[in-house]
């Protein structure tokens, strides 16, 4: 066989249209946004930025399309494992699931994002360009087969990401707040870079299938392996923000712009998820009996430094930072069951999370003005009085964080709960139990002030009708999805069914 | 033969629906329509709670008007209903009492009236789903679910340390339940995947296995009911709560943490209840003595009646667990139990609502702020004193006869369980009684009570409303108690036969 055909034919350069077009439409907008006057340009920023995002949703759909003839639904239930670029690319079903989410949610921060953004100046083209990089790196992320794919997608997001902290340049905080994320972020990766090339000591590959071939066989003992390991799962850690690798999760929450901090807190936590997934469950999944101990130790610090932790708290934004530490000690319970539910469980809250926190940062969002921040605790005071609506989602929000029923945060704990308990790991779940009994305590905090203390800023609230429109609908759909999680819950289950 | 029907799905709908078109109303304008659809609504939740009364076929244990729909195939868990005779009279009891706290709130209530309203309608059907629900997921989300309102119902309509106690409520109440949770998750694995409550009746268990369980049902049982140590949360909850709390949380509430206790404890760890019963009547006569003389001390009106609550919850627990040598739960303990809860609910509601009546129009609930109240209002005294003697447990109100059918039930068993019992009449005559004397009677005590005026005419209705249950139990409990029989037996015999073989 001629070797320049097997190339081409695996090659399959079309699996990653909607990474193509997304880069396409991204260096469209990045040139055209020059030629636009500044009065229309906010407008049409917000405008294109949305619509690529949704028509690579449409694309991703259409690319995990197994037949011409499926309809779309059977779609996104059935997408066969394809591979592309010489087996460093993979579009399958947790790929695609992975991607609508995060691109969802990305279009979701633009439009919440944008009113706070524009009174301060800073919605303009660098941050949509940005924020699009930072986008497609996610999606290659979740759709890596191999270490160095994995590795280029997520310092892609990363990257961006610390233009992105550092978007208000003026400001000494925000400043900060971007070093100290460059200057972890960047030994992280080391870590992880560190670990992958032991990994490739031991196995001699660095592509995700042949690693999962041979760690599952004869080199499951090696110490080699095992040592890579601790190095990979070091800089996993970090890039989740589980204790002890959590030092910069508050500090940049609290000194980013809370636009970015919103973005920071959604979108890469699902790529996280699918890269940890991908490294762990995928090309190391025959050591996982080393990786789980490991994962006990960060979920059970995670969940204890994160709640106990954010009670202290009188910012809002450090808050929600300690309590994404605390809901990434949830997710990792999921993971380090090892099994198929266990990591659907996993996705399923990260799924759920991303969208009550971007609903949680929606409402901060609509609080703030010019001027004026809205990231106290305090801020959020007798908001039942000031517009009883916003007031119900945030509740909503909260309870649905605190993993009190009927919202989707008590369906993302229980099967988590219910993952761990099934690995043999009964005394995990009595202290997560436990923990997210104090967990409560701060997610009621916010509901007393909002409702039964009196308010001590009576501006009215002004934003935009589609951030208050998509607002009602995230927030709503935090309370649909408690009472209907079954189709969502199928669907991750099935992702990762048809993933391995 | 009932597997057709809708109405208990029904009696936790209407409510809810109509507490979410209560919310809609906005504003002073529209309080009189929040008002009139809350009553509406509340009225129809009865009523349909009433049809489960027609229909249920007393000759039978087994769950009926069930209903069963797949919810969460990934958990295999159901939307499945059923009641049984232990179950139905609560929720009778529950849509009862949301109408009377609707009427009770309708003048006094005048802030956030949309919201005060939706609340209780809302709770009200997340209770009838606590008691109706037959799959343990449905079941723990109900009993999450309604924190929420009552965490509100506290916190905005409370008294000045409401927040502490809004709390406090939350989360005591949360931390037993997620044990249970626990638990719940612990049986799903033990029979292969089922939330189904009936399957975690029949699945084997060792001894070790079932002490765990009725641990975590009891960390979340124990602190609903509340029993003694776990009671703190209560006079604090009772004492900051408006009125209408104050109600829904003696009348029902606490119910379910009793209704637990028969539905999880007994059922899924007969033997660990068996060999726990020490424990548990301990702790209940604990809290009928110890509690009683904490009650005597109270001067403030609303927490002395909190503390005869957790007394007389005692009571409940008390009959719940009286064994006899072989291990065969007592019918008259179980069955007096249940009636004490139903009278329990009547007259503790009614107890709050007097307190309710004094507050509104002095402001305050200390004992010492009144004196003499019968010379200016002397249609309240008549039903003051009256439920005072219900509370008493005075022969022909329903407080005798739960408490007397219990007390013979301790008598077979042991003596000295029956003697402890037995104080409690003598201490909720004490304390009762002094309250009484000390604001109904006597001459006018001071400037406040000489302005106060009697009771009016919606006062009077839901009052009378009450007597009239109070006495018709009392006087005639054929009805209550020929519903529950054959329910109770099987549970029982289930108790006996236990699970470790």
């Amino acid at each position: 066989m001629n070797p320049a055909q097997i190339n081409v034919s695996s090659f399959n350069i079309s699996l990653a249209i909607p990474e193509i077009f997304l880069l396409t439409a991204l260096l469209a907008i990045m040139v055209a946004h020059l030629f636009w006057t500044p009065q229309r340009q906010e407008a049409r920023l917000l405008f294109a930025s949305v619509a690529t995002l949704l028509a690579t949703v449409v694309l991703v759909v259409l690319k995990a399309m197994p037949v011409p003839s499926g309809s779309v639904i059977e779609t996104v239930v059935i997408t066969p494992i394809q591979y592309g670029f010489s087996n460093m690319f993979v579009v399958d079903q947790m790929a695609t699931l992975l991607k609508i989410a995060l691109l969802i949610a990305v279009a979701v921060v633009i439009i919440y994002s944008r009113s706070y953004l524009a009174t301060r100046k800073l919605f303009s083209g660098e941050f949509i360009c940005l924020i699009l990089f930072a986008t497609l790196g996610m999606m290659v992320m979740v759709s890596a087969n191999h270490f160095v794919t994995l590795y280029l997608g997520l310092e892609l997001l990363a990257l961006s990401s610390y233009a992105l902290v550092a978007l208000n340049r003026d400001s000494a905080r925000s400043t900060e707040a971007a070093m100290k994320y460059f200057i972890l972020g960047a030994l992280a990766s080391g870590l992880l870079l560190y670990g992958i090339s032991m990994v490739y000591g031991a196995t001699g590959s660095l592509d995700v299938s042949k690693v999962a071939a041979i760690v599952s066989g004869s080199r499951a003992n090696d110490p080699l392996l095992t040592f890579g390991l601790v190095f990979i799962v070091a800089g996993l850690a970090f890039k989740l923000g589980a204790v002890p690798f959590h030092m910069w999760v508050p500090d940049v929450y609290d000194g980013a712009p809370t636009a970015i901090t919103l973005f920071i807190a959604s979108a890469p936590k699902i790529a996280a998820f699918g890269f940890v997934i991908r490294i762990l469950a995928h090309a190391l999944a025959g050591a996982t009996e080393d990786w789980q101990g490991m994962l006990i130790i960060l979920a059970v610090l995670s969940m204890a430094i994160g709640n106990i932790v954010a009670i202290s708290q009188t910012s809002m934004k450090r808050m929600l930072a300690y309590s994404t530490i605390s809901h990434m000690g949830f997710l990792l319970l999921g993971i380090l069951a090892g099994t198929n539910n266990g990591y659907a469980s996993a996705m399923f809250y990260i799924v759920t999370y991303t969208l009550t926190t971007l609903a949680a940062f929606g409402i901060m969002l609509l609080l703030s003005r010019d001027g004026f921040e809205a990231d106290k605790i305090d801020d959020f005071k007798g908001l039942n009085q000031r517009s009883p609506f916003h007031a119900l989602l945030m509740l909503f929000v909260m309870f649905s964080m605190a993993g009190i029923p009927v919202f989707v945060g008590f369906w993302a704990k229980l099967s988590v709960l219910e993952a761990a308990l099934n690995a043999g790991l009964p005394w995990l779940v009595v202290f997560s139990v436990l923990m997210s009994v104090i967990g409560a305590f701060y997610y009621l905090r916010v509901v007393k002030v909002m409702y039964f203390d009196k308010p001590t800023d009576t501006a009215p609230l002004v934003a935009p009708f589609e951030m208050r429109a998509v607002l009602a609908v995230n927030a709503f759909a935090v309370l649909a999805l408690g009472l209907v999680p079954g189709a969502l819950m199928t669907a991750c289950l099935n992702a990762i069914q048809r993933s391995f | 033969m009932h597997s057709s029907s809708y109405i208990l799905s029904l009696t936790i709908w209407v409510p809810i629906l109509a507490g979410v078109l209560v919310l809609f109303m906005r504003g002073d304008a529209q309080k009189a329509t929040a008002r009139l659809i809350a009553l509406v609504g509340s009225i129809m939740g009865l009523l349909v709670a009433l049809l489960l009364w027609i229909g249920f076929d007393n000759a039978s244990a087994t769950m009926q008007f069930s209903e069963s729909i797949p919810w969460i195939t990934r958990f295999n868990i159901h939307y499945a209903l059923g009641v049984d005779g232990i179950s139905m009279l609560f929720v009778i009891l529950n849509s009862f009492t949301t109408v009377i706290v609707v009427i009770a709130g309708w003048q006094v209530i005048t802030e956030k009236v949309s919201q005060y309203l939706a609340a209780f309608l809302i709770m009200s059907g997340l209770v009838n789903g606590v008691f109706a629900a037959t799959d343990a997921i449905l079941f723990y989300l109900f009993f999450e679910a309604m924190l929420i309102p009552m965490f509100l119902i506290i916190g905005v309509w409370g008294g000045p340390n409401r927040v502490y106690a809004a709390v406090k409520f939350f989360l005591y109440t949360l931390l037993g339940s997620l044990l249970m949770l626990a638990a719940f998750i612990y049986l799903y694995n033990v029979t292969n995947g089922s939330f189904s409550i009936d399957d975690y009746r029949h699945v084997p268990l060792s001894l070790t296995v079932q002490t765990v369980l009725f641990f975590a049902f009891f960390a979340s049982f124990a602190v609903k009911v509340p029993m003694w140590p776990v009671h703190t949360w209560l006079p604090d909850a009772h004492v900051e709560a408006p009125t209408g709390g104050s109600v829904v949380l003696a009348a029902i509430t606490l119910k379910i943490g009793a209704y637990g206790f028969l539905r999880f404890n007994l059922p899924i760890a007969p033997d660990a209840s068996f060999a726990l019963s020490g424990f548990m009547i301990t702790l209940s006569l604990i809290a009928i003595i110890y509690i009683g003389f904490v009650a005597l001390a109270q001067s403030d009106m609303k927490k002395l009646v909190a503390y005869s609550s957790i007394s007389h919850m005692g009571f409940v627990t008390l009959g719940f667990f009286l064994f006899n040598s072989l291990g065969v739960a007592s019918v008259q303990g179980i069955e007096g139990g249940l009636v004490q809860m139903v009278s329990h609910g009547f007259i503790s509601a009614a107890m709050f609502l007097c307190i309710g009546v004094l507050y509104d129009r002095v402001h305050s609930r200390e004992i010492s702020s009144y004196g003499g109240v019968i010379n200016t209002m002397p249609k309240f005294a008549f039903f003051a004193v009256l439920f005072a003697m219900a509370n008493v447990g005075l022969p022909g109100t329903s407080g005798f006869v739960g408490e007397f059918i219990i007390i013979l039930g301790a008598m077979k068993v042991n003596f000295w369980i029956a003697f402890g019992a037995a104080i409690t009449l003598i201490l909720g005559a004490a304390y009762t009684l002094w309250m009484t004397k000390r604001v109904i009677f006597g001459d006018i005590a001071n400037d406040d009570v000489k302005a106060l005026t009697d009771i009016n005419g919606r006062e009077i209705l839901i009052l009378a409303i009450l007597a009239v249950m109070v006495l018709a139990m009392g006087l005639y409990p054929m009805p209550f108690t020929e519903v529950m029989h054959e329910s109770v037996n099987a549970l029982i015999k289930h108790v006996a036969v236990g699970k470790l073989n």
